[in-house]
């Protein structure tokens, strides 16, 4: 029995669950349930209002259906939508503060949360369930100006900004899961840059679902002001069980004039087991507006876990001579089901972007790029190139590919590209003969496959996705 | 579409049907009116929302007109046809009825021709197709007997005279080419009429070691909506080599559905679509890689003037058991002033990983500076850009394989 369980953890060795306190929402979606978030975070009147709008275009919209990988009807009614740790009640204003279990939750999955230590030298924001639990570096930040908290706290200390900023990217009425966080959203991080500054480190968040029963609905919001820069990374996890839980995180960006953002995702949220059972659901809405002319948007995604993952992060090129980039590597294994890729809206003039996409497909699973490159008749001289490649492992895998491509303005430039393959033989007869095992040969070859979107990763990520994407293929050959 | 009962009583007392055809055509009027024309949230009429043109252009939209019986006579349909062209086969199709099938250069015992259609079965609902089984008019089916080839192309004059407006016309051909056959067949789309939309269902099946090679040209202009559905089923060995030129017509969506069945068998999509004023027109292909060793390739090219939209949406599909899948798509588009638009949807959906698969799409304006350097050798701006669409053009003609087509295709399309 034990064996077994440990057998497991290799599986997944995010795996566990933290026995900790909860202090949980009423079950279901209702009124009630959206006051007690406003309530037990302390909100203002205003904020209570917006979700509330939110709430009631919920009641009129439909789930969208359109998407590839198909999934069983989502109970709404049967979710908690606000859990949290006992002791975060009361936000704890320093480490020692903090409830050791937490500490000891983020070191197992290698977070560096004490700073005393400042190993790498990254501020952190880790976000436990519904709850921001800490946020590491805040002093060093504040030197400089730079704003770093949960989304909770700063719509307490700096509403001018969340006000002007909250829901400018993806509006209240958007599509359903969009909505839905915006009436439901707990928690997230909250980034300003001022002007003029190049933020002296990176920025990470840390996000874990350890409750059953609960979806998390987080909110980032990112605003870089006039020439400004900064990177972020976003890492998740969550324990084994064999239920589906529902990940609905609303991403916005801002970027003002000649400013740069660069957001990172470590996607690794429990996949679900070798027969389908259980995993996250993944439907996550990321968008990024570049506002003002010269500004530079670039996501950068490697998603290896969740049952299902449904999302495109997107940017929207307003001001002229802006710039959105896009790399992925999406990754899905026994049953996952990926259905992702990019939107690049060009409004602006000499606008360009970029698309680099990577599925890889083992298993019994399907992998799919969709995305939209839109040229607008006012967007003179704008430039797109999309590559996607798709790699195959077996023949009960699937990968798609369906581009949308948009060309209103006889000025711009649309390149489009795909392949789709498999590793050959003579790759794999190669470096097997060369005294690598099949595994490490897969390993190998993917991540070269992969190597270009690799690249544009922060340092500290780089490594662990390298690693993970060798991890994530372990059992598909032979 | 109120008038749609009172169509269907109308076309019965000129076809003489027997009391069987009436109630199949009835269910099929039902399956139509649950949908109607279909619109834009149809995902594969996302950029052509038909139900909005046809609302919009044809609003007093009739399923009939007792005008179509009307004598034409065939030195009217041949004025202006060149005399090259006339020199083959040819089957004249007046107002959606068919009144000449003339196969003189071929043996008579090699093929044969029904013109009494026995069950439509259709594997796919669509309301367009339901639309077409309640109200054809008249129907051809030819079947190809074993190792004939046929020695000329058969052309096919697709004529309608002005007097035919705000009409629906459907029109049904269907295709068998028994084993080792040949044949090549030139459609030409020859229209004087305006406003009508034409809903054209062809089905073909190629068997074992057959060819055929289909050429749909529509030059000249109309103001017609066309919607033109072909599906070919291939065996084992067969090819299907199909070309599109779409430029004549307002609006015209032109739908090729390949179903590669056996082995070793092959489909070539290549298109053209050269537009002005406004018009509006698709190519939609959908190649099914149902066996193992087959091949497929696409490629389209979109030249775009004033305010006109072009659509392509290609989606190759490989089954898990074909393998060895060879699949090419390539769609290139210039848009040559503002207003233009061109949108596409190139789409892989693969389920077998030793395939070979890629496409490839790109949109632009022409290159300045080939315009530059044709200018510094003597020509006028307009020249070059000329030389440089033909060139743009010919890249596509060129996979003509048959050489007297490729001639005649140059010759109406007026490249050198």
């Amino acid at each position: 029995m034990r064996e077994k369980e440990i057998d497991k953890l290799k599986e997944y060795k995010y795996g566990f669950t933290t026995d900790i306190e909860n202090i949980r929402s009423p079950k279901g979606l209702y009124k009630e349930t959206i006051e007690f978030i406003s309530k037990i975070k302390n909100e203002p009147d205003w904020m209570l209002k917006w979700r509330m709008k939110a709430f009631e275009r919920l009641q009129k919209i439909k789930e969208p259906n359109w998407q590839k990988p198909k999934y069983p009807k989502i109970n709404y009614q049967d979710l908690y939508y606000y859990s949290a740790p006992k002791t975060a009640k009361n936000k704890p204003k320093s480490l020692d503060e903090v409830d050791p279990k937490l500490i000891e939750t983020y070191k197992k999955l290698g977070i560096p949360l004490d700073e005393q230590k400042k190993l790498n030298g990254i501020a952190v924001d880790a976000v436990f369930d519904s709850v921001s639990v800490a946020t590491t570096f805040k002093d060093k930040l504040n030197e400089v100006g730079v704003i770093f908290c949960s989304i909770s706290e700063a719509i307490q200390k700096h509403p001018e900004l969340v006000k002007k900023y909250l829901g400018s990217v993806i509006p209240i009425n958007d599509h359903y899961f969009a909505t839905l966080n915006s009436a439901v959203f707990t928690d997230g991080s909250f980034v300003y840059i001022p002007e003029g500054v190049k933020c002296p480190m990176e920025l990470s968040t840390y996000f874990r679902i350890n409750a059953s029963q609960t979806g998390q609905f987080e909110r980032t919001l990112i605003i870089a002001d006039k020439n400004s820069y900064v990177s972020y990374l976003e890492g998740c996890t969550a324990p084994m069980r064999d239920e589906n839980q529902l990940h609905a995180a609303n991403v916005e960006l801002v970027a003002l004039e000649g400013a740069e953002i660069k957001y990172s995702t470590v996607q690794n949220w429990y996949p679900g087991d070798e027969n389908g059972n259980g995993g996250i659901y993944n439907f996550v809405t990321k968008r990024g507006l570049c506002k003002e002319k010269n500004s530079k948007i670039s996501w950068t995604q490697v998603e290896t876990g969740s049952a299902i993952t449904w999302k495109y992060p997107s940017c929207i090129l307003q001001g002229d001579n802006s710039v959105g980039e896009f790399y992925s590597i999406a990754i899905t294994n026994n049953h996952q089901k990926a259905d992702t890729g990019t939107k690049m809206i060009h409004l602006g003039k000499n606008t360009k972007s970029k698309i680099i996409s990577k599925g890889i497909s083992a298993g019994f699973a399907d992998n799919t790029y969709r995305g939209l490159v839109d040229i607008f008749p006012k967007a003179n001289n704008a430039q797109n190139f999309t590559q996607c490649d798709s790699l195959l492992m077996g023949n009960r895998c699937g990968a798609h590919t369906i581009p949308y491509i948009k060309n209103k303005n006889s000025d711009s430039n649309i390149a489009h590209e795909a392949t789709t393959s498999k590793i050959s033989e003579e790759q794999l007869f190669y470096c097997q003969q060369r005294g690598l095992n099949s595994e490490e040969a897969v390993s190998l070859i993917v991540n070269g496959f992969c190597k270009e979107v690799l690249q544009q990763l922060p340092m500290e990520f780089a490594v662990e996705a390298q690693k993970l994407v060798g991890i994530s293929l372990e059992g598909s050959v032979g | 579409m109120d008038n749609l009962e009172t169509n269907l009583n109308e076309i019965k007392d000129i076809l003489n049907l027997s009391k069987e055809q009436i109630e199949d055509r009835k269910l099929s009027l039902l399956d139509f009116s649950k949908n109607g024309f279909p619109s834009k949230k149809d995902e594969d009429w996302k950029f052509i929302d038909l139900n909005r043109i046809i609302s919009s252009k044809i609003p007093k939209i009739k399923f009939f007109n007792n005008l179509i019986s009307k004598k034409i006579e065939n030195k009217e349909v041949f004025k202006d046809i060149s005399k090259n062209l006339l020199e083959n086969n040819y089957i004249i199709s007046k107002n959606g009825l068919i009144t000449d099938v003339v196969l003189d250069h071929e043996d008579k015992n090699k093929f044969s021709i029904t013109k009494i259609p026995a069950n439509i079965k259709e594997d796919q609902y669509s309301s367009l197709s339901s639309l077409n089984k309640a109200f054809y008019l008249d129907y051809l089916k030819i079947v190809i007997k074993e190792n004939y080839r046929f020695k000329k192309p058969v052309l096919v004059i697709n004529y309608s005279s002005p007097e035919i407006q705000n009409t629906v016309l459907n029109q049904r051909f269907d295709l068998v080419m028994e084993k080792n056959s040949c044949m090549s067949i030139l459609d030409l789309n020859w229209n004087f009429s305006e406003n009508n939309f034409y809903n054209i269902n062809n089905n073909f099946q190629l068997n074992e070691n057959s060819i055929l090679k289909n050429y749909k040209i529509d030059l000249n202009n109309n103001s017609n909506i066309f919607y033109s559905k072909t599906k070919i089923e291939l065996y084992k060995n067969s090819i299907s080599e199909n070309f599109i030129i779409s430029s004549g017509s307002d609006c015209y969506k032109n739908e090729i559905e390949c179903d590669l069945k056996e082995k070793f068998t092959s489909a070539f999509v290549n298109g053209i679509i050269n537009l002005d004023v406004s018009k509006l027109h698709e190519i939609r292909s959908k190649i099914n890689h149902l066996s193992e060793n087959t091949k497929s390739y696409q490629l389209i090219k979109c030249a775009l003037k004033d305010k006109s939209k072009a659509v392509y949406q290609g989606k190759i599909f490989v089954d898990s058991i074909a393998q060895k899948t060879d699949g090419y798509q390539l769609s290139k588009a210039i848009l040559l002033n503002e207003g233009t638009e061109f949108n596409g949807k190139p789409e892989l959906e693969i389920y077998a990983d030793d395939v070979k698969c890629s496409h490839g799409s790109s949109s632009g304006n022409l290159d300045e500076n080939k315009i530059f350097y044709l200018m510094t050798r003597g020509l006028s701006k307009n020249e070059a850009k000329k030389i440089l669409l033909d060139g743009f053009f010919l890249e596509v003609i060129e996979k003509i394989t048959d050489t007297k087509v490729k001639d005649l295709i140059k010759e109406l399309m007026k490249i050198r």
